[in-house]
């Protein structure tokens, strides 16, 4: 196996490239089948506990007035925010033309389309009776009546749905040439089943032609539209007069949390996966340095989105406003405010030193804390929101129950199913761009 | 299955061969030639001369005809069952914009698919010899001929520098 010698420039050849990949699928260790086993164990429990809510209604969740969105909500919103990175990585910086994500990116846009389809599952959860959900949809029903396309939570249903078709066929595109080259490389009824999955693909001039535009245009349109879809998951709150949610600078805030919250995912799945896959030498600390540089970007908006929101409540002279912030950081909730202070600004802060962006320990303890503290973010704005509105004689406390916790586990379970189903089918690291980034050999100096 | 179609096929481990042997072969007034590669090259691409793909104009349409579905669905659907909500008009641009834009992306990706499929992969590319190594790390290039044309075409690949040569069929 040939080593990376520099960070950026890979010393491997594009036969290393393709046999190292292709050797990642297959025959999986006992290590894999126990995490598979885990996550659907825990894809189960939430199963479970979907039956009972089917069976018995949302007051199993601790749905009671003030409070009916609670931790399915704020976890829609925290799946939603993981599928942002792997867009950004994917399509944002493939514009931007940034090599160091070719190595990446295909696990990252996984991650987005599995996120995304968790999150999908939420809404559908939450609404009470589940067997009706195609009511959020405008088809055309026996009484001629059409949703109301002034609601937010109907642009949701637009976005969310439009995210997880277009994220798919990003990554099923991205997918084509690599597994024609694993098409290529294994044998037997393996070979066959790449096949059926290549569509026929040779790599001829002409299919790269129309596929390399075709694929610059999906990153094009992807790119507007991640930020198009945190900003309207935003305005599910941010439009209402709710005090602590309705605020202008929501929909940035939202997207730059998101997108925290998605790298903080990326390093929790990609430093075992590197390890676990024997991909150490194409997936460098140069690869998680870059992350870790966009992590303390994107957590500095944070910082400032955090101050200002604290600050506009106090300049407002609006006391509903002032109250809730305060009821936040030394209210009943104070936990969980403060879990959100410490693990987002205030951890995104230990990026600023190269030595922690490069050493895969301390990443991967930062990333549980971004992970925890994103959920906190998204709890603590959710519930202490509605807990205390605007008649303090209707104020009340959340606590979650049994039917929470299993829903959230069992959104884990099912999530980390499917990345680890994918990561051993299909090929993890994006082949066909990796090679780009690896001059072919010459037989004289100079080129193109 | 289509008949294996006769030509010969060389395999070039170097870039600048591979770009010699289309240029002289495009220089012989040959545009019926394959060129098979595991990546994208700017220097096949020159070689090649390729002009911009017009999988543009599948993304220009699609996305075009998803604003104008965002706009027939919200506006006529919103006047044909009238549902007013916060004293607000009845059918308003502002909030209807999301929907004109979420269409437009979806509309726009699928069809950006549907140029790539219907201009690349439904372009019939059985018959024509292929080696599994043009996947990995080699470069190819099929060029349908038979008879002496097919002696010279191979006399050329050699001069360029392929590493393999081989007739088809």
């Amino acid at each position: 196996m040939a080593a990376i010698a520099h960070d950026t420039v890979p010393t491997q050849t594009h036969h290393d490239v393709t046999r190292d990949v292709v050797n990642t699928l297959g025959t999986a260790g006992r290590g894999y089948m126990l995490l598979l086993g885990g996550a659907v164990a825990l894809f189960l429990v939430g199963l479970v506990t979907f039956i009972l809510l089917l069976k018995s209604g949302l007051g199993l969740a601790g749905y009671n007035p003030p409070v009916f969105w609670s931790v399915y909500i704020t976890t829609f919103v925290f799946w939603i925010g993981i599928g942002h990175a792997g867009t950004l990585i994917s399509a944002i910086l493939f514009l931007f033309r940034s090599p160091w994500r070719n190595a990446i990116y295909r696990a990252t846009e996984a991650m987005t389309v599995f996120a995304v389809m968790t999150a999908g599952l939420f809404p559908i959860i939450h609404i009470g009776r589940q067997w009706f959900f195609y009511w959020l949809l405008p088809y055309p029903n026996q009484r001629w009546l059409w949703p109301n396309f002034k609601s937010p939570l109907l642009w949701d249903v637009f976005a969310i749905s439009t995210y997880l078709t277009v994220s798919t066929t990003f990554l099923c595109v991205g997918l084509v040439p690599d597994v024609a080259a694993a098409r290529d490389l294994v044998r037997g009824w393996r070979s066959k089943v790449y096949g059926f999955f290549s569509l026929g693909w040779k790599g001829t001039d002409s299919q790269w032609r129309h596929y390399t535009r075709g694929y610059l245009y999906l990153a094009a349109l992807a790119t507007p539209l991640v930020l198009s879809v945190h900003s309207v998951v935003s305005w599910d709150f941010a439009m209402s007069i709710v005090p602590g949610w309705h605020g202008t600078i929501f929909a940035p805030y939202f997207v730059a949390g998101a997108i925290y919250s998605g790298l903080g995912m990326v390093l929790t799945l990609m430093i075992p996966l590197r390890k676990a896959l024997h991909l150490e030498h194409m997936i460098t600390e140069y690869h998680f340095d870059n992350i870790g540089k966009l992590a303390l970007l994107t957590g500095c908006i944070l910082f400032y989105a955090y101050g200002m929101e604290y600050f506009i409540a106090w300049y407002s002279g609006n006391t509903f406003e002032q109250t809730t912030f305060w009821r936040r950081a030394f209210g009943p909730m104070w936990w969980g405010g403060w879990t959100m202070i410490i693990c987002n600004p205030f951890v995104s802060q230990l990026f600023w030193f190269k030595k922690i962006r490069r050493n895969l320990t301390a990443l991967f303890v930062i990333s549980i804390f971004v992970n925890i503290g994103m959920w906190f973010e998204r709890y603590v704005i959710i519930v202490s929101s509605l807990q205390n509105d605007f008649v303090p004689w209707a104020w009340g406390q959340l606590t979650p129950t049994w039917a929470d916790w299993g829903i959230l586990a069992g959104s884990f379970g099912w999530f980390s199913m499917w990345f680890l189903l994918f990561a051993r089918t299909f090929p993890v690291v994006a082949i066909q761009e990796v090679k780009e980034q690896i001059p072919m050999p010459r037989l004289r100096r100079g080129g193109h | 299955m289509r008949r294996p179609i006769a030509g010969v096929l060389g395999a070039f481990e170097h870039i600048d061969a591979a770009c010699d042997a289309i240029t002289a072969l495009r220089a012989q007034g040959r545009s019926d030639f394959t060129v098979y590669s595991a990546a994208p090259s700017h220097d096949l691409e020159h070689a090649l001369g390729i002009e911009t793909s017009p999988v543009r104009l599948f993304t220009l349409i699609g996305g075009v005809t998803g604003v104008g579905a965002g706009i027939g669905m919200t506006f006529w659907m919103s006047l044909d069952w009238p549902l007013v909500t916060g004293g607000k008009a009845i059918a308003t641009f502002p909030p209807f914009v999301v929907f004109m834009f979420e269409l437009m992306v979806l509309l726009g990706s699928l069809a950006t698919v549907a140029g790539i499929i219907i201009l690349s992969l439904l372009r019939p590319t059985t018959g024509m010899a292929y080696d599994p190594r043009f996947s990995d790390d080699r470069i190819g290039i099929f060029v349908p001929c038979q008879g002496g044309e097919a002696t010279r075409v191979e006399g050329m690949f050699k001069q360029a520098g392929a590493v393999e040569v081989r007739h088809a069929a």
